[in-house]
């Protein structure tokens, strides 16, 4: 894994004063490297996703043995703490004392939000392939804030709500982390589901970081529902899934989760607590493709564990920009040009198995699986698909003007359907 | 006044040294070096707001953080929430952190020594977990993203020569403030609670008006915080920074004033230097923590003072 | 939906039983030594990461607790002896000193175990759910209730029961007077920081099996333990235990009426003792 790079120390040296605007990009010449920041939470409740976040970004560079067009490529990496503070301070120390070309990941959608109201006054590009916030492709699009392979928080619930509709489920209660992406993935959850003509008895919020889940399973345990939607992500999933077991309510009441909350950094730590639990992504590391399958083992093979989301997503991330890179011949000194390139670009040969492209608003649109955690044939868990939900976009089947005419979800707006 | 000519020369030669040396800082250093500045600035003053408290009026608070913070979170809300003008905003900023701390001074007027630093920091962190909490006013774990600087200030140079233009102000009001009678009386009270009353002075008064004014600074300090940052969280109100604060002041020398701004260079600068070659920036606090009660309690500048022979 | 059932009773005096553990340590070196030791928090999570290591190792659970145990108490020791000997008498610098070393503690965990989420291994036998009463409960936390009315007991006998414990309350009433007797009160002292340091080592162990172990840990029972101490009064051992049923239950039931105003019902008691009952419901004046 590429460490820190080491730089100059700071200390008073002579220097010609920027005339008190941030870094423009460098005049690359054909041999400069690229230089690219990526931020990840190495500490914090999603300290395992954070570092698959680098593992995966690295593997992707490292086949093609860190160079792209003809330039090499540095990836000088930050821990943002899951902290937006945090993220915000590396965010700066990143473009204006690193002078990186473009920034790279973060993974809570708070920190996301943080950096990306950062690069919208200076224009450096930033790529989130798991910054999930709705309204970063919708009402309040930057345009340089990109979401290679990336999706909405609100994207990926809604197939999942349609299938919850068709299992014949009427009562279901939500539990989420009370921030962003939380609200976002219950709403386009409840949004789907109570049009369908499901009731949404109840929704939990609990803090990031959450140890003690008793007094929310506590209260879940009393509602009568058909089932559960989960939005819990790292250290939180976990914990969440082995208190619902212990309390009993694992046979009792099916358990639906989002993508985050039965992804791979979470299940292989777990036992059959983990079993059976159903959710919806883009990304299935169970699935047959053979694309897929070919990704899934080069991993496993280099870092002892199969790729979760977070691994997955920046490798994919990666390749794409790389693909976009190649084909401008490694000038991204225009940054206006690099950016509409990303936009109007396809990702082909990637670990989904079949190309993808981005909407009219920059967010890409997937073929969605209901996946089922099960057990492969070493004895591990992880997801497979039963069912697949074609060409799925951030708008779902709404007219995508009308939609963003509507206000954005939030905690009191849950899309529920009056 | 009153004080030694001696005295006024010292702190008049503090003064000039600052104006100078951060007044030519960004001539010379790059603008990512002069936002570090900035920073430091505006630390200090946080340093220096619980300096005033913990070395003339020997109370140790670990809620200036909280009160600092609440001042961002009124500023960013006021002018990315509600619309309003940052000039208001940062006037209400002020008066909520005062305000606070008032309600602070209320609880603590009786209390001292290590009962005071625990109260403050239960104070503080009932502020750190109604920010956490109250999702619908303060965004919760997302914070609040501010809407940029008023035009004249909104160069980062224009902002530095701003930023340095009211700590030098605040630092003059703080440095009259403890050389007036009502400091000297504060001092009194540090070295003896009970003779103090016994003359006949109201001790609780003093300490009250002095923690508000504290609370103050400390609101300036957060407001400054808010134009510089564009951002708030509940990072900006928990307890870390009410300790990176009183670290900052123990470091320079509490009791010294202008030992904040050393603390503050000391602290900021290290982190950022530290940062680059090493993850284990919590590990060294920790060490310079460990270090500073054992070594150096009085901290730079009371150092240098104890070495030169010269008393408070 | 918020109702109060046994269920979320239980929830309350097990977690209760869980601060009582960590915070009986904590209470015995502050009524004692009259060190407020912020690095509490830190030895809580260094005992837990330990506890889990030797655990994940033997695969035995009570090897764990008493590894986590000792080594945390020899922590303390070191502490004591290599650290707070050079400011004694200096209260706030003590307090602040202990500040320091919960952050080098706190970093060197990370070094070493990383920043993920640990949970430890309980034997089997702990496992799973018991059913009573219509309701469904983990097994395991029962035995931390248990757990914790058995430490409340031995802590008690030993307070008062035995010679020991006849200096610490003495030494907690009147220090000086201890000394004036003969005693050397500096044993008397350290034996005490050693005890408080392993409860917390017991404590991160115990809590690491349901609260899981991860970085910021440290700093939440941190502040679950100065709440309950202040509140309880510093040096009385009913205080803590009364103390913790207050924390444990006002902070399950705050998660469930009122979400919003979770930190507020725990901080807001202990704010308002500090301002007007500073000795807390239990302690005394010295």
């Amino acid at each position: 894994m590429d460490r820190r790079q080491f730089l100059k120390t700071t200390g008073l040296t002579v220097a010609a004063s920027a005339a008190g605007s941030f870094a423009a990009p460098r005049i690359a010449s054909a041999a400069d490297p690229i230089r690219i920041g990526l931020m990840a939470p190495l500490s914090g409740v999603v300290a395992a996703g954070g570092r698959e976040i680098v593992e995966g970004f690295n593997m992707y560079w490292e086949e093609r043995g860190k160079k792209t067009a003809g330039r090499p490529v540095e990836v000088i990496v930050e821990d943002d703490a899951g902290n937006p503070d945090t993220a915000l301070q590396k965010a700066r120390r990143l473009v204006e004392q690193a002078k990186v070309d473009f920034l790279f990941g973060n993974l809570l959608a708070n920190t996301g939000l943080a950096v990306a109201s950062y690069v919208k006054d200076n224009g450096v590009p930033y790529f989130i392939p798991v910054i999930a916030a709705d309204d970063l492709t919708q009402r309040n699009r930057i345009k340089n804030v990109i979401r290679v392979a990336g999706y909405t928080a609100s994207q990926m619930p809604r197939p999942l709500a349609d299938w919850a509709l068709k299992q014949g489920y009427k009562r279901i209660a939500t539990i989420s982390q009370d921030y962003t992406f939380g609200h976002e993935q219950c709403a386009g959850f409840a949004q789907v589901f109570t049009e369908g003509g499901g009731q949404i008895v109840a929704q939990l919020w609990n803090p990031l970081n959450t140890a003690d889940f008793s007094p929310y399973i506590g209260q879940l345990g009393n509602l009568k529902v058909d089932a559960v939607f989960a939005m819990e992500l790292g250290a939180d999933a976990s914990r969440f899934m082995k208190q619902y077991a212990d309390f009993g309510l694992k046979g009792q009441i099916p358990l639906l989760g989002a993508q985050n909350f039965t992804d791979q950094s979470v299940i292989r730590t777990l036992g059959e607590e983990c079993d059976g639990v159903i959710s919806s992504a883009h990304f299935a590391e169970g699935s047959d493709n053979p694309e897929t399958q070919k990704f899934v083992k080069a991993y496993s093979a280099k870092y002892n564990k199969m790729p979760s989301l977070y691994g997955f997503s920046h490798y994919s991330g990666a390749m794409w920009v790389d693909q976009v890179i190649e084909k401008l011949k490694g000038d991204i000194s225009n940054r206006d040009v690099f950016i509409d390139a990303v936009l109007k670009s396809e990702l082909t040969n990637s670990p989904l198995g079949r190309p993808v492209r981005f909407d009219n608003y920059g967010n890409p649109i997937y073929d969605v699986y209901i996946r089922k955690v099960v057990k492969n044939k070493d004895g591990k868990y992880w997801n497979v698909p039963i069912q697949t939900y074609p060409a799925v976009s951030q708008f779902w089947t709404y007219n995508p003007e009308e939609y963003l005419k509507k206000p954005p979800f939030s905690r009191d707006n849950q899309g529920i359907k009056k | 006044m009153i004080d030694t000519m001696a005295a006024i020369r010292r702190s008049a030669l503090g003064f000039v040294l600052v104006l100078v040396i951060f007044g030519v800082l960004p001539l010379i250093v790059s603008s990512y070096q002069m936002t570090i500045a900035n920073e430091i600035l505006i630390f200090a003053l946080l340093a220096m707001s619980i300096d005033v408290l913990a070395g003339y009026a020997g109370r140790t608070s670990l809620g200036h953080g909280a009160l600092f913070g609440i001042s961002t979170y009124v500023v960013i809300y006021w002018t990315s929430v509600h619309g309003g003008s940052a000039w208001v905003g940062c006037a209400l900023g002020i008066v909520a952190a005062t305000l606070l701390a008032a309600v602070f001074a209320a609880f603590a007027v009786r209390v001292s020594g290590v009962y005071f630093l625990l109260l403050t920091l239960a104070l503080g962190m009932i502020v750190w977990g109604v920010c956490l909490r109250w999702t619908s006013v303060t965004g919760g774990e997302n914070g609040i993203r501010g809407i940029g600087r008023p035009e004249i200030i909104a160069s980062p140079t224009a902002f530095y020569y701003a930023t340095l233009a009211v700590v030098l102000l605040m630092t003059l009001l703080i440095w009259r403030f403890v050389r007036s009678p009502f400091g000297l009386t504060l001092r009194g009270i540090r070295d003896s609670e009970s003779r103090m009353r016994s003359l006949g002075y109201g001790t609780a008064v003093h300490m009250f008006v002095a923690f508000t004014i504290t609370g103050f600074f400390a609101g300036v300090a957060g407001a400054l915080y808010a134009l510089f940052n564009n951002f708030v969280s509940p990072s900006t109100v928990q307890l870390s920074q009410s300790v990176e604060g009183l670290l900052m002041a123990i470091i320079g020398g509490i009791g010294t004033l202008f030992g904040s701004f050393i603390g503050a260079a000391a602290i900021i600068l290290l982190e950022n230097f530290v940062s680059e070659y090493t993850a284990r920036w919590q590990m060294v606090l920790g060490l310079m923590f460990i270090g500073t009660m054992i070594f150096a309690p009085e901290g730079i500048l009371g150092a240098l003072r104890w070495l030169t022979g010269r008393k408070r | 939906m918020a109702s109060l059932n046994l269920v979320q009773i239980l929830n309350g005096l097990t977690l209760a039983a869980l601060l009582f553990i960590v915070a009986s340590g904590f209470t015995l070196i502050f009524g004692l030594l009259r060190i407020v030791n912020l690095a509490h928090g830190a030895l809580y999570l260094f005992g837990g990461y330990i506890g889990y290591s030797v655990t994940l190792g033997t695969g035995n659970f009570v090897l764990g607790l008493l590894a986590s145990m000792l080594f945390v108490a020899f922590l303390g020791l070191v502490i004591d002896q290599g650290l707070l000997r050079f400011v004694r008498g200096f209260v706030l610098r003590e307090v602040l000193l202990t500040l320091g070393v919960a952050f080098v503690l706190n970093d060197i965990a990370l070094v070493i175990w990383g920043g993920d989420t640990f949970s430890v291994q309980v034997p089997a036998v702990l496992r799973g759910a018991v059913r009573f009463a219509g309701i469904f409960y983990p097994t395991y936390r029962l035995f931390v209730l248990g757990l914790g009315i058995v430490v409340f007991i031995a802590l008690w006998v030993l307070l008062n029961r035995t010679r020991l414990g006849a200096l610490i309350r003495a030494g907690v009433d009147d220090a000086e007077m201890v000394e004036a007797m003969g005693i050397n009160i500096r044993r008397v002292f350290l034996a005490t920081s050693m005890l408080g340091a392993s409860l917390a080592g017991l404590g991160g162990t115990i809590g690491g099996a349901f609260l899981t172990l991860y970085p910021t840990a440290d700093s939440e029972i941190l502040v679950f333990s100065l709440a309950i101490v202040i509140i309880g009064g510093s040096g009385s051992l009913v205080g803590a235990a009364v103390g913790a049923l207050l924390v444990g239950m006002l902070n399950t039931i705050g998660q469930v009426m009122f979400p919003e105003l979770a930190y507020f019902v725990i901080f807001g008691p202990m704010a308002a003792i500090l301002a007007f009952r500073p000795l807390g419901l239990f302690g005394r004046a010295s």
